[in-house]
C-alpha cells in the first residue's frame, strides 16, 4: 500500500441543523483509484466540495502528504494540486480545446497570450493520456461528443501537475463506448501516480477501475475496503443499509447515538 | 512545400502525438478549400452572408442609380455609416456576454452634447449647464469613478476622474481635449451601467432601458428644447468625418495597414510552421495577404483621385479620416478579443459563465467592463456622427441610433445569445446598413421605404443566423 497522499480525519460538516458529514475519515493514495460510493444524500458531493474548498469544514483535520493543511478556497485546493472535475464539466462551448484547458491560467503576458506554447502543452497532455479521440486541439468544444468533453475536462484537471483528481460521476451521461474511453483514462491517471477519487453510482465501473472502495452512509464513512476483498453484494448492502455482515456500522443496539 | 494528405483517420503510430491527425500533418490547398466548403455546409457561415449581401446590394444600387458607385458617393457612404459602425463595435463586447446596452445610443448623445457645449461655451461648462446641473454632472463623474474603483476597473476610474477634472478646471476649448472629454464621459457612463448590471444584478435590458430614457432627458437638459450646438466652425471637429488624408498620408496609411497586415499574418504563419504547429496551407495564407494588399492599393489609388463633382473649382482627394479611425479601432478591438487574456475571458463568460467562474475569472468585473468599453466606443461614434452632421441637437444619438448599431452587429454575424462575434462583424454589418440607407436615398425613396427595406435586411440576417445555427447543431452531433 502506497503512502497516503491526502488524508481527511474526523471531518464534520453541518448545514444549519442538518448534520451532513459525521466524523468522516477518508484517504486518497497516490497511484490508486479510490471509489467513493453511497446513496443519494449520503454526503458524497458535500465531501468533495469540502476537499475542493467550496464549503468550509466545521471540524476535522486535512493532511496533504502527511502535513496538516487548511483548504479555505478553490484556489488553495488548486495550489496543493487538488483538482475536481464536476459532473457538469464546466467547459465553454464556444472555446476550443486548448482555450478551455488553459481557461483562467493562460500562458504568456496579460496583453499577449502565448498561443503556441499552450497549444503544444495541451497536445502533449492529451497525448500522455493516450487520448486518441480528439482530432484537433483547435476543435471547438461544441463540436465534441460527450465522452470527448469528459476527456477534455479530465485532461484540463491533469494539466496543472495535479496530485489528486476528484471525478464526480464521470460516466453518468455516457454511452458504452464512451464510458470505456473514460474508464481507461481514469486508470491511466492512477498509473501516472496521481491519487484519483471516483464518485460513481455504477457498480460495474467501480469494480472495474477502483483499487479501494469507500462507502458513505448517511454522512458516515462506514467502510474503506480493497476491491479485491469485496464483493458486489457487500458494497450494495453497505450503501443501502450501512453494514454488511461484520463490515460497516455496528448493530443498532450496540450504538449510542 | 511537401504536402502529406491528411485523412480523417490517421493510423496510430509509436509517437503518441500523431494521434492528433490534423494537428501535425499539413493540409494541401485543395483539401483546405474543400474543408472550408464542408464547414459552410455545416452551418459555420461567419460573415459570408453579410459580405454576399453587401455585394448584391452594391450591384443593385449600381444598376439603379448612376450616382451610387461614384468615388464621391463611396467616400460619403463610409463617412455616413462610420458613427454607427463605431457604436456597433463597442456593442459587440456587450453582445458577446449575451447582454444588451440599449443606452449606448443616448449615452453617445450625452457625450456629443458635452463635447459640443464645451466648444460652444468656450470651455465654460459651468456657464453652459447652469450651477445646479453642473454640480450634478460633477457628482455623477465622481460617483462613476468611485464605482469603478469598487469594481477595480482602474481605466474606468481614470477616465471618469479626467472628465471630472476637465470640467472643474474649465480647460480652454481645444478640439482634441473636447474629444478626450467626450470619451471620458462615455467611459464614466459605462462604469455606472456596469455597476448596476454586474454588482446590483439587475438585467441589463432593464438597466439600459431606464438609462436610455434618462440620458435622453440629460441631452435635452444640456442643449435645451429646440436648441442646437454648431461645431462646424471648429476645423478639427468638423474634419473628423468630413476631412481627408493628404495623398502622401493616404499612401502611408496603405503601407501601414496593408504592410502591417502582411507582417502580422505571415509572421504568425511562419512562426507556427517553425514550431511544428498546424497551419493553413501557405498558398492560401499568401493568397489572402495578396488580396488584402491589392484591395488596399486599389482603394488608395481610387481615393487619391480627385473626386470633386466640380474638379476645376474644388479638389477632394485622399482617404477620408474615418477610414483610419475605423481601421485602428478594428485592430485594437480584434487584438483585445483574440490575443489578450481579457478578450479570452469575455468569450469564456459569454460561452459559459459558470465555467469561467470556476476557472477563477472575475465574472462580475468582466461583465461590468464591457459596458465601459461599449459606452466609450459610443462616445467615439458620437464624435464622428456629430462631426458628419456639423452640429449636435437634442435628437443626437436618439431615435434608431442604438437599434441600427445592434442591427449592424447582428447582420455582420454576432450572436445576440453571447459567445459568438467579432469586432469585424460590426464593420461589415454597418456597411450593409449604410449602403441600404445611402442607396435608397439616392433613388429618392421616402423614409417609409428606407425603414421597411432596412428592417427586412435585418430580418433576413437574423433568419440566416438562425438557420445556420440549426444546421450547425445538427452537424455537430
Amino acid at each position: 500500500m502506497s503512502e497516503p497522499l491526502l488524508e481527511l480525519i474526523g471531518i464534520n460538516k453541518s448545514f444549519g441543523p442538518v448534520h451532513v458529514l459525521h466524523d468522516v475519515d477518508f484517504t486518497v493514495r497516490a497511484g490508486e483509484v479510490t471509489a467513493l460510493v453511497g446513496d443519494n444524500g449520503a454526503g458524497k458531493s458535500t465531501l468533495v466540495k469540502c476537499v475542493a474548498g467550496i464549503y468550509p469544514m466545521d471540524s476535522g483535520e486535512v493532511r496533504f502528504r502527511g502535513q496538516p493543511v487548511t483548504i479555505h478556497s478553490p484556489k488553495e485546493a488548486a495550489n496543493l494540486g487538488i483538482e475536481v472535475v464536476y459532473q457538469d464539466l464546466a467547459l465553454a462551448d464556444n472555446l476550443d480545446v486548448v482555450q478551455n484547458m488553459f481557461l483562467g491560467r493562460e500562458r504568456g503576458s496579460r496583453w499577449l497570450m502565448d498561443e503556441s506554447s499552450m497549444e503544444k502543452a495541451a497536445r502533449e497532455t492529451l497525448a500522455s493520456l493516450s487520448v486518441r479521440t480528439v482530432k484537433s486541439v483547435r476543435t471547438p468544444v461544441a463540436a465534441l461528443s460527450g465522452g470527448q468533453r469528459q476527456t477534455v475536462a479530465i485532461a484540463k484537471a491533469v494539466l496543472w501537475d495535479s496530485k489528486v483528481v476528484l471525478l464526480d460521476e464521470p460516466t453518468a451521461a455516457l454511452g458504452v463506448a464512451q464510458t470505456r474511453q473514460v474508464l481507461d483514462l481514469v486508470r491511466r491517471l492512477a498509473e501516472q501516480g496521481l491519487g484519483v477519487v471516483l464518485i460513481s453510482h455504477n457498480m460495474a465501473d467501480v469494480f472495474e477501475v477502483a483499487d479501494r472502495i469507500s462507502t458513505l452512509y448517511l454522512g458516515r464513512l462506514v467502510a474503506d475496503l480493497p476491491v479485491k476483498e469485496t464483493t458486489h453484494s457487500q458494497v450494495v448492502e453497505l450503501i443501502t443499509a450501512g453494514r454488511s455482515g461484520d463490515l460497516g456500522l455496528a448493530r443498532p443496539e450496540q450504538v449510542t447515538l | 512545400m511537401t504536402e502529406t494528405p491528411a485523412r480523417a483517420e490517421t493510423p496510430p503510430s509509436g509517437n503518441a502525438i500523431s494521434d492528433f491527425g490534423i494537428d501535425t500533418t499539413s493540409q494541401s490547398t485543395g483539401e483546405a478549400i474543400r474543408d472550408y466548403f464542408a464547414r459552410l455546409r455545416g452551418g459555420e457561415l461567419g460573415s459570408l452572408p453579410a459580405l454576399l449581401g453587401l455585394a448584391v446590394l452594391v450591384m443593385i444600387f449600381w444598376a439603379l442609380s448612376d450616382n451610387f458607385l461614384t468615388l464621391n458617393n463611396t467616400a460619403n457612404l463610409i463617412a455616413q455609416g462610420a458613427g454607427q459602425i463605431i457604436i456597433a463595435m463597442g456593442l459587440v463586447f456587450v453582445l458577446l456576454l449575451g447582454e444588451i446596452d440599449l443606452s449606448a445610443g443616448t449615452a453617445s448623445g450625452v457625450c456629443a452634447s458635452v463635447m459640443a457645449m464645451h466648444y460652444v461655451e468656450a470651455g465654460n461648462l459651468l456657464g453652459g449647464m447652469g450651477t445646479t446641473v453642473f454640480w450634478v454632472f460633477e457628482l455623477g463623474m465622481l460617483l462613476a469613478a468611485f464605482l469603478a474603483l469598487v469594481m477595480r476597473i482602474w481605466a474606468g476610474a481614470v477616465f471618469a476622474l479626467v472628465a471630472f477634472t476637465m470640467a472643474l478646471l474649465g480647460v480652454p476649448p481645444n478640439a482634441w481635449l473636447e474629444m478626450l472629454l467626450a470619451v471620458c464621459v462615455g467611459a464614466a457612463i459605462g462604469c455606472i451601467t456596469g455597476f448596476m448590471v454586474s454588482k446590483i444584478g439587475m438585467p441589463s435590458f432593464v438597466v439600459t432601458l431606464a438609462l436610455f430614457i434618462t440620458w435622453q432627458g440629460v441631452i435635452l437638459q444640456f442643449i435645451g428644447q429646440g436648441g442646437v450646438f454648431g461645431i462646424r466652425t471648429s476645423q478639427v471637429l468638423f474634419n473628423v468625418a468630413n476631412g481627408n488624408l493628404s495623398v502622401l498620408g493616404s499612401w502611408l496609411l496603405c503601407l501601414i495597414a496593408g504592410g502591417g497586415y502582411a507582417v502580422v499574418v505571415l509572421g504568425e504563419h511562419f512562426s507556427r510552421l517553425r514550431k511544428g504547429l498546424v497551419t493553413k496551407p501557405t498558398p492560401i495564407v499568401v493568397g489572402r495577404v495578396a488580396v488584402v494588399g491589392a484591395i488596399a492599393v486599389i482603394a488608395t489609388i481610387l481615393f487619391t483621385v480627385n473626386r470633386s463633382p466640380n474638379p476645376d473649382l474644388v479638389t477632394i482627394q485622399g482617404v477620408p479620416y474615418v477610414v483610419p479611425i475605423i481601421l485602428a479601432l478594428l485592430v485594437i478591438g480584434t487584438f483585445t478579443l483574440n490575443r489578450t487574456r481579457y478578450g479570452r475571458h469575455i468569450y469564456a463568460v459569454g460561452g459559459n459563465s459558470e465555467a469561467a467562474r470556476r476557472a477563477g475569472i472575475n465574472v462580475s468585473k468582466i461583465r461590468a467592463s464591457v459596458f465601459v468599453v461599449s459606452s466609450a466606443a459610443a462616445a467615439i461614434g458620437a464624435i464622428v456622427y456629430s462631426s458628419k452632421a456639423g452640429s449636435v441637437d437634442p435628437q443626437a444619438g436618439g431615435l434608431n441610433t442604438l437599434l441600427f448599431a445592434v442591427g449592424a452587429a447582428v447582420i455582420g454575424g454576432t450572436s445576440l445569445f453571447g459567445g459568438r462575434g467579432k469586432v469585424a462583424h460590426a464593420v461589415i454589418g454597418g456597411l450593409v446598413l449604410a449602403t441600404v440607407n445611402n442607396g435608397l436615398g439616392l433613388l429618392n425613396q421616402p423614409a417609409a421605404v428606407v425603414n421597411i427595406i432596412t428592417g427586412l435586411v435585418l430580418l433576413l440576417a437574423a433568419t440566416v443566423d438562425a438557420l445556420s445555427r440549426r444546421r450547425a447543431a445538427v452537424a455537430s452531433r
